[in-house]
């Protein structure tokens, strides 16, 4: 019932927002699943093609998803007015802590899967510590974003 | 947590699994587009099959909660119009996911058969079924029906 008595003016706020996360976590699940497909064939050209993948998909994908995101979120969080609220409720600190942190941990991933991906390309195949670290990283990225979705639509508090 | 919380979270945890599969085909398609070489079109799509998992999970998951939803929550009404378009752009998601798979599982086919027959040399045909100009624009039409699903459950017309 909260969606249909939302103003139309915060739609626009809510579908950028909405719109970045899903396409933020498509961009984490496939660099993922590259890294993961990676691991499991070690030979040289496999793991470099992965990894240039995984690496392409998180900086052409998922960087500009995640600026959707969080653009879209201080829109919205203006439009509904919460900077006026004195005490805000725990899913909205909830959203913003997994927000900035997996923004500053995805910028990471990014950097570590490119140098990971271009140690591969000069070592021509073999594994990469740095395309790897990137991969986990990503994968906490992830998780950190399955509990912001989970915040953000069960709303706790 | 009380049930409808727990509906809209599968609801649209359901979304975001359908959207996280298209946008992995999406990433493979690009990827794969200029590639005529079979080892390398095989070598990529393997990363489809956690495709395959996320839109049959993300389809059937947006369906079944969506209805749980709208019999649920009072104020809304399975012949809503808003409802009544939404399941309208499932079916037809689904009809267009169905031909394009179709299309692209004989892209991984034929270029999985090139290998196992030790063909691994650039060929033209494999070349021809990656650049199937009719899969691209049924991807493409996907991508548009799913958009438009998203913009019917936000906006909600005529809620």
């Amino acid at each position: 019932m909260l969606a249909a008595i939302r103003p139309d003016s915060w739609n626009y706020a809510l579908f950028l927002h909405v719109l970045g996360a899903m396409v933020l976590v498509g961009a984490l699940v496939t660099a993922v699943t590259a890294q993961v497909v990676g691991w499991m064939r070690a030979a040289g050209v496999d793991a470099l093609t992965y990894a240039r993948l995984s690496f392409k998909t998180l900086l052409i994908v998922g960087v500009p998803a995640w600026f959707a995101m969080r653009i879209g979120a201080e829109w919205i969080y203006s439009k509904e007015g919460w900077a006026d609220v004195p005490k805000e409720p725990g899913w909205l600190g909830i959203g913003y802590i997994t927000a900035d942190l997996g923004g500053v941990l995805l910028l990471t991933a990014v950097i570590l899967a490119g140098f990971g991906a271009r140690r591969l390309a000069r070592a021509d195949g073999g594994v990469s510590i740095l395309a790897r670290s990137a991969g986990v990283l990503a994968v906490l990225v992830l998780a950190i974003y399955l509990i912001a979705l989970w915040a953000m639509t069960a709303k706790p508090n | 947590m009380s049930r409808y919380d727990w509906l809209l979270f599968l609801h649209v945890f359901s979304a975001f699994a359908l959207v996280a599969a298209l946008t992995l085909y999406t990433v493979l398609i690009v990827s794969v587009w200029n590639k005529d070489v079979p080892g390398d079109v095989a070598r990529l799509f393997s990363l489809q099959r956690v495709g395959d998992v996320l839109v049959g999970v993300g389809s059937i998951g947006v369906l079944v909660f969506g209805i749980w939803l709208a019999i649920d929550v009072k104020g809304y009404e399975l012949w809503d119009g808003w409802i009544i378009a939404a399941l309208v752009l499932w079916f037809v998601m689904g009809a267009l996911g169905a031909r394009t798979g179709k299309i692209y599982n004989a892209v991984r086919d034929r270029a999985r058969a090139l290998v196992r027959e030790g063909e691994n040399a650039p060929s033209a045909e494999l070349r021809t079924l990656v650049q199937n100009r009719q899969g691209l624009w049924l991807h493409a039409a996907s991508v548009l029906v799913v958009l438009l699903l998203l913009i019917d459950m936000i906006f909600k017309p005529g809620a």
